[in-house]
């Protein structure tokens, strides 16, 4: 009989608490009157995460001092990694809910089925991240999908947005199928669901062992999904064109974060002994994505469509370097996706800044002449995109060299040639949008209106994307460094 | 020489800052403003640059006024900064160059003015940074960055096919830079974890390895050159940017692909470069003579001053490819010069932009009646551009062919056919625009050179007639860091 000390309750304070607040403000939600609501459940839940990434410092400072704390008899786990993946995606949350406030108000969208469904969804991505098992990687990914389901089919009036939520449900759930059959393999292989006990499994007796590679074929098809990496890429671009633009840049950033702690957590620790079956798996999703991403985006004209297939390369980048294997590696990618995230908030955060009531500026039209009427904003959205192509001295540039560093240290010269011609490819899209920006005269002439909060939020995010990678000391890169070698 | 150690950080950063200073006086009313300060920054830019040159020992090849902090611990990232006998002209000439564009750009530009002054600021400040940089990853920073305000210069300020000029101008360096940079990551791996450029010189390189370097960063470097074949986005470029974009791109952006010639392929990979001088002498041959004939049929001005400088860059590559002090000295002395008379020639056909509004040679004729004074310069500058002696332009050639003479006299022989082909293409040019009967009602309504006119082309006059009769102050610089560089390349890596 398990006691309830045993259990190790407190080291999963944050996600506790954060449950809490969740059933507060769906009660708050439902008694509350109307006036003040979205006001009240918006500054409710920005200060609830604050105080969770409060309550994540202080239950990781443990993990940190010694080795990494376990609970639910080794289901979950703290430990450095956990920390930074879960500062970074909870931090990206709260700017996504300064950012989507007057757009959805607008919309009629602000209400509180959004917050909970989105705090839910945060919820479940501190547990994936935190995850050391099978089953509670499962858990949290469920979670966090099916909240998305519903939050992109939040606009139930649009029938783009109902579309896109059907097609992102359907997939979504047949790779959650795919994942667990491929789960269920490698237990029938090893045995264990714990996620050090397969890795010692693997490691000691079956490294060749068939069921393992076949069940790893599905495992990573399944997380190829979820990435939305090619050749399982079909629902990136009609999700992000048709969810309401907040839900696009949830599962853009956020969500991101959390699928790269679930991949490393599978494949970097679980699967850690058949890392050379896994790599020219990753290999051939890499190349492709970063083929399909960088060309097809060239042909957009929608720029939320652009944004998905910049996503999609963005995601091949970040394969490369887990496909590395070596914990250089994990933290190039890992640095690669919380650069990625704050470069996609920002992007998108100005997309919403555009949209008016009634309006949608997700035309690449619609940035037209920007700088002409807001030098201000088109100088925010410079550094977004040409952060995005890894032009130096913007912080895409340094999650790039990591990345490439990385590969190259392993011997793929190769690949590291191809993804940097890929990335002047890249590099046109880019800046064909800057081109429209401060080149073309605007066809839109209606004042851009926004909130002190958003744009000063905005410049906030402009500024980390310019600085992060150019911290001297440590910075942001020593750190990723630090959390994967303390934690795999 | 450490005491003044943060002179190179103030020429960086003086102009970058005062950049950003000038882009928040963006309203209509604070033009002026915006002016005073931004030439108020590109002077701070040149005083702080100044001490350089009275503080430099020529007696030593190190690197001189050295920085060094740590910054990204993660890769072993310094900022670190340093000149020698080959950078350090060129911090100067930069600085120089940007007072010029600033006060090119007073009346001319006239719509978001202070964007475009930032633009150009902002762009000084990391030109010094590429020269000064003796970190890798800091100099690609530099390097990569640079291109940002260029690309905004071209495509916003432009003429009539700007914005395909500026797409092709950043495309066909960034893939260049973005090789350049595997190259690095390569060097890092083999230096066991290091972006400092010295070790990278002292590394030892296989065959194979050094070729592939070599290419890398020929890629890189021959797009900026630019050398010919892949010279074809330098004449859109120039064509559609603004006077003062023509003058930077021309004076200093060039300078630095031949700078990193110097700087990266000769030293880190030099049995590659010593096995792949055919190849570059070859390219160079072809620049300078080819080059020059398609220069000789151009109708539009700047475009002959665009080929004009392919083949006259030609001449620097020949130069330091032939390995001997007289070709990379007299290829060092060319960049410089051609850094003054290529600014001057583009402010010249600027100024005649600004009244006319045509860059086409048949557009004018007989200028010389309406505007005496500018003809002089005109002529002067178009003189210095083929070669003349006593002039800067004939220093740097002459040079060259000596040091060809005595690698191949057929070298020599292909190089000297510049002194006429460069005779016939400017001068006719001249002929044709400044001489003769007036052409047209326009030609006829032409005012002369205002001061601040005069001011820039007399500064470029002066400094070109001194060059060119006494080439011993700049000479003397580079000569001892000439020397190391030579014999550090004549022992090889191999063995």
């Amino acid at each position: 009989m398990m006691t309830l000390a045993q259990l190790n309750l407190e080291i999963a304070r944050p996600e506790i608490g954060l449950l809490i607040l969740i059933f507060v403000l769906m009660l708050f939600d439902l008694f509350s009157k109307k006036a003040q609501r979205g006001n009240m459940l918006q500054l409710g839940a920005i200060v609830g995460l604050v105080l969770t990434i409060v309550s994540v410092f202080r239950t990781a400072e443990d993990a940190i001092a010694s080795a990494p704390q376990y609970a639910f008899s080794n289901m979950f786990v703290v430990d450095q990694m956990s920390m930074v993946l879960k500062i970074a995606l909870l931090v990206s949350v709260a700017v996504l809910l300064i950012y989507s406030r007057d757009y959805l108000e607008k919309r009629k969208l602000f209400t509180g089925e959004f917050i909970l469904l989105l705090l839910f969804a945060t919820l479940g991505m501190m547990v994936m991240v935190s995850a050391n098992h099978f089953v509670t990687l499962y858990l949290g990914l469920e979670i966090l999908a099916l909240s998305t389901y519903a939050m992109v089919a939040l606009n139930r009036d649009s029938a783009v947005s109902t579309e896109a939520a059907m097609k992102y449900f359907i997939l979504g759930a047949l790779a959650s199928g795919l994942l667990l059959y491929g789960m269920s393999m490698v237990y029938g292989a090893t045995g264990a669901l714990d996620v050090s006990a397969v890795a010692k499994s693997i490691e000691f007796s079956r490294a060749n062992d068939p069921l393992i590679s076949f069940g790893l074929v599905f495992v990573v098809a399944g997380l190829a999904f979820k990435l939305g990496v090619v050749p399982f890429h079909m629902w990136v671009p009609d999700v992000y064109h048709g969810a309401p633009t907040p839900m696009t840049l949830f599962i853009g950033s956020a969500s991101k974060i959390a699928a790269f702690g679930f991949l490393v957590r599978i494949l970097g620790d679980a699967l850690a002994g058949a890392t050379g079956e896994w790599q020219t798996m990753l290999v051939i999703l890499a190349v492709a994505s970063l083929a399909v991403g960088n060309i097809i985006a060239i042909a957009q004209t929608n720029i939320k469509r652009m944004l998905a297939y910049s996503t999609i390369s963005h995601m091949g980048f970040l394969l490369l370097g887990i496909l590395a294997g070596t914990k250089d590696g994990y933290a190039a990618s890992m640095f690669y996706i919380i650069s990625y995230s704050l470069m996609s908030l920002g992007a998108f955060g100005i997309i919403m800044l555009l949209s008016r009531e009634g309006f949608e500026a997700d035309n690449i039209d619609d940035l037209k002449g920007l700088n002409t009427r807001s030098p201000w904003i088109a100088l925010l959205m410079l550094t977004m995109m040409f952060s995005m192509a890894g032009i130096p001295p913007f912080i895409g540039f340094f999650a790039k060299l990591a990345v490439l560093e990385a590969v190259l240290q392993v011997g793929y010269t190769w690949l590291v040639v191809y993804a940097v011609v890929m990335s002047v490819i890249g590099a046109y899209y880019y800046l064909r949008i800057v081109k429209l920006m401060y080149m073309d005269e605007p066809i839109d002439t209606n004042p851009i209106i926004a909130s002190q909060t958003m744009r000063a939020t905005l410049a906030v995010n402009a500024f980390a994307v310019l600085v992060v990678g150019l911290l001297p000391g440590t910075g942001l890169m020593g750190l990723c460094l630090s959390a994967v070698q303390r934690s795999l | 020489m450490q005491t003044s150690s943060y002179l190179l950080s103030l020429t960086i950063w003086v102009p970058i800052i005062v950049g950003i200073l000038v882009l928040f006086c963006h309203r209509d009313a604070q033009k002026n403003t915006a002016r005073m300060l931004a030439l108020l920054g590109s002077v701070l830019g040149l005083i702080v640059a100044i001490p350089l040159w009275i503080g430099f020992d020529n007696t030593s090849a190190a690197m001189q006024f050295v920085e060094r902090l740590t910054w990204i611990q993660r890769y072993n990232i310094h900022y670190a900064l340093g000149v020698d006998g080959i950078s350090m002209l060129f911090v100067l000439l930069n600085s120089f160059t940007t007072i010029l564009v600033i006060i090119a750009a007073w009346r001319v530009i006239d719509e978001k003015v202070s964007q475009y002054l930032a633009a150009f600021l902002i762009m000084s400040g990391l030109i010094n940074g590429v020269f000064v940089a003796t970190d890798a990853i800091l100099f690609y920073l530099f390097f990569e960055a640079m291109l940002i305000p260029m690309f905004l210069i071209i495509g916003i300020w432009g003429g009539p096919r700007r914005v395909y000029a500026a797409v092709k101008f950043f495309l066909y360096t960034l893939l260049g830079s973005l090789l350049m940079l595997a190259a690095l990551i390569y060097l890092y791996n083999v230096t066991n974890g290091s972006f400092d450029i010295a070790d990278y010189h002292r590394v030892p390189l296989g065959m194979t390895a050094q070729i592939l370097i070599f290419l890398a960063f020929f890629a890189s470097f021959a797009v900026k050159v630019p050398m010919w074949p892949v010279h074809t986005w330098l004449p859109d470029a120039h064509v559609e940017a603004p006077t003062g974009g023509s003058v930077i791109l021309a004076a200093i952006t060039l300078k630095i692909g031949a700078y990193g010639f110097l700087r990266f392929n000769m030293p880190i990979a030099p049995d590659a470069a010593h096995a792949l001088s055919g190849m570059m002498i070859a390219l160079s041959l072809i620049a300078i003579v080819y080059i020059g004939f398609v220069a000789l049929a151009q109708s539009d001005m700047k475009k002959l001053v665009a080929y004009s400088s392919i083949s006259h860059m030609g001449f620097v590559t020949l130069g330091f490819f032939l390995f001997n002090s007289q070709g990379i000295e007299g290829g060092l002395v060319q960049m410089i010069s051609h850094g003054f008379i290529s600014a001057a020639m583009f402010l010249c056909i600027g100024v005649l932009y600004d009244r006319v509004h045509s860059r086409e040679i048949s557009a004018y004729g007989g200028v010389v009646n309406t505007m005496p004074k500018f003809a002089f310069f005109a002529v002067f500058f178009a003189m210095a551009n083929s070669g003349l002696p006593a002039t800067s332009g004939f220093v740097g050639e002459f040079m060259v062919i000596l040091g060809a003479m005595k690698v191949n006299f057929w070298y020599a022989f292909a190089a000297a056919t510049t002194l006429i082909l460069g005779a016939a293409y400017t001068l006719w040019m001249v002929k044709r625009v400044i001489f003769g009967e007036i052409a047209n009602e326009n030609v006829r309504a032409l005012t002369d050179v205002n001061s601040r006119e005069l001011v820039m082309l007399a500064s470029l006059a002066l400094l070109v007639l001194f060059m060119g009769v006494y080439p011993k102050p700049f000479t003397d610089v580079m000569h001892v860091s000439v020397d190391a560089l030579l014999q550090h390349i004549a022992l090889g890596k191999l063995n």
